[in-house]
């Protein structure tokens, strides 16, 4: 038998496996902590997108939480008003270079991005940041789905899945504003080996990868 | 250089190395070493050596600054985009040489005679906006000056022509 230990998340008492992180304690309990680049089997968290932050009794500081082992007796609480101004913060940061055209994009459906912005009460029409999006070409080249890098967030989920179960030709490419996901030598994903499995398509949070025809995700 | 004349070269580089993934930047920097950049034929072998997804080593390549994705030209133009630069209108001076040589940051014009690209502060910010000639930091490159430049390059040309 694995090791459980019991804590309180939002006053709610809950068991998880002895070294989850307190992100998938939450997640798996149906306590909802915004996230974005936490990938389930990772080596070590990429703690990159900043959004998951919660405070936990004893600690100063908020913490985010896809870094926190839970631990036995740990009392943690996911609306606490630093936390939230922290994630509301990031979101909004990343929010200032994606481009908002829900109305015609095809991942209304199913975007985290709006989910994280509901969670958050965050208006994506009001962003305080100066915007800055980029403009380069939609990939279309690939008969299962399109791939849009200017709504990429880069959070990682489309190359671990794609290294985990399909060909392994996405990654992450360039630096700084420009990093994003994408084939070697920016190749189309229609030349690539890609060999359409949908994975990618189904894990990405962002709309910037969609199927073609909507079918059932 | 045929496809083939670039996978001799890096393959005579792995020679000299083990398959262990830490030896990726190295590898990169003793192939670029003997080829002036990394042809993309170049990467593939690499990838193939460590065991490496390629799009792994591309992503690798194009986050330092240190390795081309374009052969050099015969002269280098680096272009300062730090902060006394940017202030100074060093954006402008860059678009000023994309436009004179058709080509954009990281790119090399197609007679091989200039790349462009772009650098964060020299350490000479009195000068600028600065740009790079061939090592050697120019001061106050606004866009006349970059015809300037250009047309003693040009001179030059013409006189060894002569000769
Ligand atoms: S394409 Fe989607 S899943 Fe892939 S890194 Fe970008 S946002 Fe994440
Ligand atoms: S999920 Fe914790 S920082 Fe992204
Ligand atoms: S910012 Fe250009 S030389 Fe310092």
């Amino acid at each position: 038998m694995m090791k459980t230990v019991s804590l309180t998340i939002d006053d709610k008492q809950i068991e998880t496996q002895a070294g989850n992180t307190l992100l998938w304690a939450a997640l798996d309990n149906g306590i909802y902590i915004p996230n974005l680049c936490s990938l389930r089997h990772a080596a070590a968290p990429a703690a990159s997108c900043r959004l998951c932050w919660v405070e936990v009794e004893g600690k100063a500081q908020p913490v985010t939480a896809c870094t926190e082992i839970a631990a036995e007796g740990m009392v943690a609480n996911t609306r606490g008003t630093q936390a939230l101004r922290l994630a509301r913060n990031g979101f909004e940061l990343l929010m200032a270079s994606h481009p908002i055209e829900c109305a015609r994009c095809a991942a209304l459906h199913v975007c985290e991005l709006l989910k994280i912005a509901g969670h958050l009460n965050v208006k994506l029409n009001k962003n305080p940041y100066r915007k800055l999006v980029h403009h380069l070409p939609i990939d279309s080249s690939n008969p299962l789905f399109n791939y849009d890098p200017n709504k990429c967030v880069v959070c990682g989920r489309c190359v671990s899945i794609c290294r985990e179960r399909g060909t392994g030709v996405l990654g992450f490419a360039h630096r700084g504003f420009d990093r994003r996901a994408t084939t070697f030598y920016d190749e189309l994903i229609g030349d690539s080996a890609c060999e359409q499995c949908g994975e990618c398509v189904r894990a990405c949070p962002s709309g910037a990868l969609t199927f073609k025809v909507s079918v059932n995700v | 250089m045929t496809e083939e004349k670039i996978k001799q070269h890096t393959r005579q580089v792995l020679k000299s190395f083990s398959k262990k993934k830490g030896n990726l930047i190295p590898i990169l920097q003793r192939v670029q070493g003997r080829l002036g950049y990394l042809p993309r034929e170049a990467m593939l072998e690499v990838a193939e050596f460590l065991g490496l997804p390629p799009i792994h080593v591309y992503g690798v390549v194009t986050f330092y600054n240190q390795f081309r994705l374009n052969p050099p030209g015969k002269h280098s133009v680096r272009v300062c985009l730090g902060t006394a630069c940017h202030m100074k209108g060093g954006y402008i001076t860059l678009d000023a040489w994309k436009r004179r040589l058709s080509i954009g940051a990281g790119e090399t014009t197609t007679d091989r005679e200039f790349d462009l690209d772009t650098v964060a502060c020299v350490g000479c910010c009195v000068m600028a906006p600065v740009t790079v000639l061939d090592e050697k930091p120019m001061g106050k490159v606004d866009p006349t000056k970059v015809d300037g430049l250009l047309l003693a390059f040009e001179r030059e040309r013409e006189g060894k022509k002569k000769q």
